[in-house]
């Protein structure tokens, strides 16, 4: 008798299982394109934030290379590097890399450094700073990303790759000083990876091979 | 026995999800930073109550009393994964905002509190009017939290528009002081607890002020009497 009534509601739940698995599915199925194609679409819109898309004729999402540096660029992941060429020629790397130390852990960012080693950019993917605070690196909440614009690793110098409390050229925020001193040290540090490793970052060519 | 009327009463007032049985606070309170989260989650979650009490109530007879939840269970987290799916699909950016709290809608106990307390023993229309009023109720509350919060934090309203309604909705932020330096309370956690206590303590001196402009009228058998005090 017992059996019974378990094998009774055991399939009653089999059916809402099947029945609920075939409807997510079903919808999975109709919306995966359009989500991949959202996400490919918001990250492209970054990227050309950073890269204008007058500035290179290469498809920037397959010419992508995985390289990994814990050191240099704060994770122990894969970070992706979307290469911009133009006529086969190197443009610019954009390196999708992690700022560990952050207020509230890691902060994701996008850095676009120019084939002569100077930034085209820097932006915040994801973070979890303070609001209010720590948020200033946001484009829509300040300018202050955009001072990282043109800078080099001899503009300024080693010494003034530090916020200003420190003794550095970037400013801080009022109330918020780990989160803009954790940015500016992944975007230096991104910058001494790109200077060290730059051939090996363009050589590895899927599309047209090119000695820079 | 339950008027229409009332069931919309309850949802909307008397017994609102947000004020009065407190239920599923924690997207509440997490969310309700502007107007446009609050609203969005409000959607959300309004659709979901609707989805899982008509579904609820469609299969009430059928279901064996000893598997209920689980089949509620199975039956609400089915709906919020393909909202969320739909969600990512057609309304990327705002979903990337909600992001983690649409899934949280699962464990919303105010959806299975009205598919075990309601739907399960009502008609399907009946269901209907009621997983359309407690969402309503509740889409209200955050809406009106999320605008408290977003005029005292950040001093506007309407923010960042465009991530439901287009691009063309960007221009409907309002500024209400120039260069205002925010309250960074009102944006953080507490002062959403803050901004729900007030909410909670206006809705009940509302209460209180026509019951005493009742007295003296003999005042009808009230089935929600939990609700008052």
């Amino acid at each position: 008798m017992l059996y019974r009534t378990v094998f009774i509601s055991a399939s009653f739940l089999l059916v809402f299982a099947v029945v609920g698995s075939g409807l997510v599915a079903f919808t999975f199925d109709s919306t995966e394109e359009r989500i991949a194609e959202n996400q490919r679409r918001a990250l492209l819109n970054s990227l050309n934030e950073l890269v204008p898309s007058d500035r290179y004729d290469n498809d920037i999402f397959s010419d992508i290379l995985l390289v990994r540096n814990p050191e240099l660029l704060g994770t122990n992941e894969p970070v992706p590097v979307y290469r911009a060429r133009k006529g086969g020629w190197p443009v610019a790397a954009v390196l999708a890399l992690v700022a560990p130390d952050g207020y509230n852990g890691r902060i994701r960012l996008l850095v676009a450094v120019n084939l002569d080693g100077t930034l085209a950019g820097v932006r915040v993917v994801q973070h979890r700073e303070t609001p209010g605070l720590g948020d200033g690196i946001e484009l829509n909440r300040s300018d202050w990303i955009l001072g990282f614009d043109g800078k080099s690793l001899s503009n300024p110098g080693k010494n003034g790759w530090r916020v200003k409390r420190d003794g550095g050229q970037f400013d801080q925020f009022t109330g918020a000083t780990i989160t803009p001193r954790a940015v500016v040290k992944a975007v230096h540090k991104a910058l001494l990876y790109f200077k060290q490793s730059k051939q090996h970052l363009f050589e590895q060519a899927p599309e047209t091979s090119t000695d820079s | 026995m339950n008027s229409l009327q009332n069931i919309m009463r309850d949802g909307l007032w008397t017994n609102n999800v947000g004020l009065v049985q407190v239920l599923g606070i924690c997207p509440l309170l997490a969310v309700t930073g502007t107007f446009i989260n609050g609203l969005g989650l409000g959607l959300a979650t309004l659709i979901t109550l609707v989805a899982s009490n008509v579904t609820v109530s469609t299969i009430r007879k059928l279901v064996r009393p000893e598997v209920r939840i689980p089949v509620f269970v199975l039956v609400i987290a089915s709906i919020v994964t393909i909202i969320e799916l739909s969600m990512s699909a057609w309304f990327y950016e705002l979903y990337k905002v909600l992001g983690i709290f649409i899934p949280l809608i699962v464990t919303n106990c105010s959806i299975i509190g009205r598919a075990e307390a309601f739907a399960s023993k009502n008609t399907v229309g009946r269901s209907f009017v009621d997983g359309f009023s407690m969402g309503l109720g509740f889409l209200l509350v955050l809406v009106t939290l999320g605008t408290l919060r977003e005029i005292i934090g950040q001093g506007t309203l309407f923010s960042q528009a465009h991530l439901m309604f287009g691009e063309a909705a960007r221009s409907m932020t309002i500024h209400f002081v120039d260069s205002y330096q925010g309250f960074l309370l009102a944006v953080l956690p507490p002062g959403a607890f803050i901004g729900l206590g007030l909410l909670i303590a206006m809705k009940n001196v509302i209460d209180k002020r026509r019951e005493s402009r009742a007295v003296g009228i003999p005042v009808p058998a009230n089935q929600t009497t939990q609700a008052a005090h």
